[in-house]
């Protein structure tokens, strides 16, 4: 979460947004980023819920993959199917290591016919560009797209936000891409988002980030929300957190993301550490990150370990907070496939106290994506 | 009633201390979700951490502002931790101490001194 001291922090085009705006500054990815408003995280969080929440997110990497192939040049880095990838379509994937470890995640999409369009973590993006880069040398050159800033607008009210404001997203759905013109300029707009709820990341030059900002804040229906919200909500839709809840020793199939590894690849078995990960596949992995609902007492954080009903130490939570949704404390955490069926009852230690837990499936709060 | 410089506050009535965090720390913190007050029965020294305080964000301690037996916590708080940004300095109260040595009482801080040193934050 925090930055080298030594590190001057960055800032995004939307710094003097926050300041103007009452936002409490905190380092987060090398940037001075926007942890909350004056409303507060818990406001935040149940606006995004029920309107629609601007998000900063200019701190991620963008950048465009180029090539004589550069689908089946990034197959080589990730297990998803991305030749497979039809325009006008966004993947979720993560980049491995050799060893099968997640050395980040990202989104990449093909907003248009040229090349890759890929988003990666804030925190990741120096080493993922150069793991890139190192890997694909000769296949693929990319283009950073330093010159691009990135808002998200999340919540059940953007759709209606973006018919009013910027039409030509018009017809899509999650996980649509497109190269449009939209607020005046060049946008690359997805339908996507890191809250479980409708919305959209929407890739702007850097020099309209503060008009679009504005224009976005202007609309009743929007409020700026902080990075502690974004994590509260992240938390609630069950997504993991690079850091966090994913490293480059944890593997795709012990993350529960399965999904991300496509069945062509599966069998092909071209991808960084694909032995281990086949393997896991087929006998299951050592441990499995489960959802967890506190039953009782204090919320369970980062770091505070998972035992079974005999007290046993069975694992550990990566991530945990309050749940505004469920008025209650929810978790991350790894734990032995054994015990990670919804219904088991596990417990977490809080300051040295066990209490009651159960694994839960993941989304704590459902989804509302919208589909075909 | 005085203050620590971590913003705990005490009110001190006979040989029993009332303590809680200060407005400003209650600002500070956010959204109240979740309080640990002490058990009672237990017996805290000055600068211990007796109580925690948890926003969705984050958990931080409180540390006891003076020494003595904790006495009784304001089991309110389980189910209302929002009383403490709603009324910090009052019914969001964290529990009662008997005072193990009202001496220390005399070196916390008392409000203009606690304001002036908000002043410099």
């Amino acid at each position: 979460m925090s930055a080298t001291p030594e590190a001057p922090l960055k800032t995004t085009p939307l710094h003097a947004a926050h300041l103007a705006a009452g936002a409490r500054m905190v380092p987060f990815a090398g940037y001075d980023m926007p942890v909350q408003y004056p409303d507060g995280v818990l406001k935040e969080h149940l606006w995004t819920r029920e309107h629609a929440g601007l998000f900063d997110v200019s701190h991620m990497g963008q950048g465009r993959l180029r090539g004589v192939a550069p689908l089946s040049a990034f197959e080589e880095l990730v297990p998803g199917d991305f030749i497979g990838l039809k325009p006008g379509r966004q993947k979720y994937s993560v980049l491995l290591n050799r060893s099968g470890g997640i050395i980040d995640d990202l989104m990449a999409s093909r907003p248009d016919d040229d090349g890759l369009f890929v988003i990666v973590n804030g925190a990741c993006k120096e080493n993922d560009f150069k793991v890139i880069d190192d890997e694909l040398a000769g296949q693929v050159t990319i283009q950073r797209y330093e010159d691009r800033a990135l808002l998200a607008l999340q919540g059940p009210e953007a759709a209606a936000v973006m018919a009013d404001l910027c039409p030509a997203v018009d017809g899509m759905v999650f996980m649509d891409v497109r190269a449009i013109d939209g607020f005046g300029t060049d946008l690359i707009v997805s339908r996507s988002g890191y809250t479980g709820e409708d919305g959209y990341e929407i890739s702007m030059p850097v020099a309209e980030a503060h008009r679009i900002w504005d224009l976005l804040c202007a609309d009743p229906r929007v409020k700026p929300i902080g990075l502690g919200a974004r994590d509260s909500l992240r938390l609630e839709a069950g997504l993991p957190l690079y850091g966090h809840d994913l490293d480059e020793t944890v593997s795709p199939v012990e993350a529960d993301l399965t999904f991300a590894i496509n069945k062509n690849r599966r069998e092909q078995r071209d991808f960084p550490g694909a032995a281990r990960i086949v393997k896991e596949l087929a006998e299951g992995p050592a441990r499995v990150r489960v959802a967890l609902r506190v039953l009782e007492g204090a919320p369970a954080r980062e770091g505070a370990e998972i035992a079974d009903e005999a007290g046993a130490v069975v694992g550990v939570v990566t991530s945990g907070g309050y749940s505004p949704c469920l008025k209650g404390g929810i978790a991350l955490g790894f734990a032995p496939p054994a015990l990670a069926a919804p219904g088991t009852r596990l417990k977490v230690i809080v300051r040295g106290k066990p209490q009651a837990a159960e694994v839960v499936k993941a989304p704590f709060v459902p989804h509302r994506y919208v589909r075909k | 009633m005085r203050f620590t410089k971590d913003h705990e506050w005490v009110e001190v009535d006979g040989d029993v201390a009332t303590v809680g965090i200060t407005a400003y720390a209650a600002e500070q913190l956010g959204d109240v979700v979740f309080v640990e007050t002490p058990d009672v029965g237990k017996t805290v020294k000055a600068g211990d951490g007796f109580a925690v305080v948890e926003s969705v964000k984050a958990a931080s301690d409180v540390y006891a502002p003076i020494s003595g037996e904790v006495i009784e916590a304001n089991g309110a708080l389980s189910d209302a931790p929002e009383t403490v940004n709603a009324a910090p300095e009052a019914a969001g109260w964290f529990a009662k101490l008997r005072l193990a040595n009202p001496a220390e009482v005399e070196t916390l801080m008392d409000r203009p001194a606690y304001e002036a040193y908000l002043a410099t934050l």
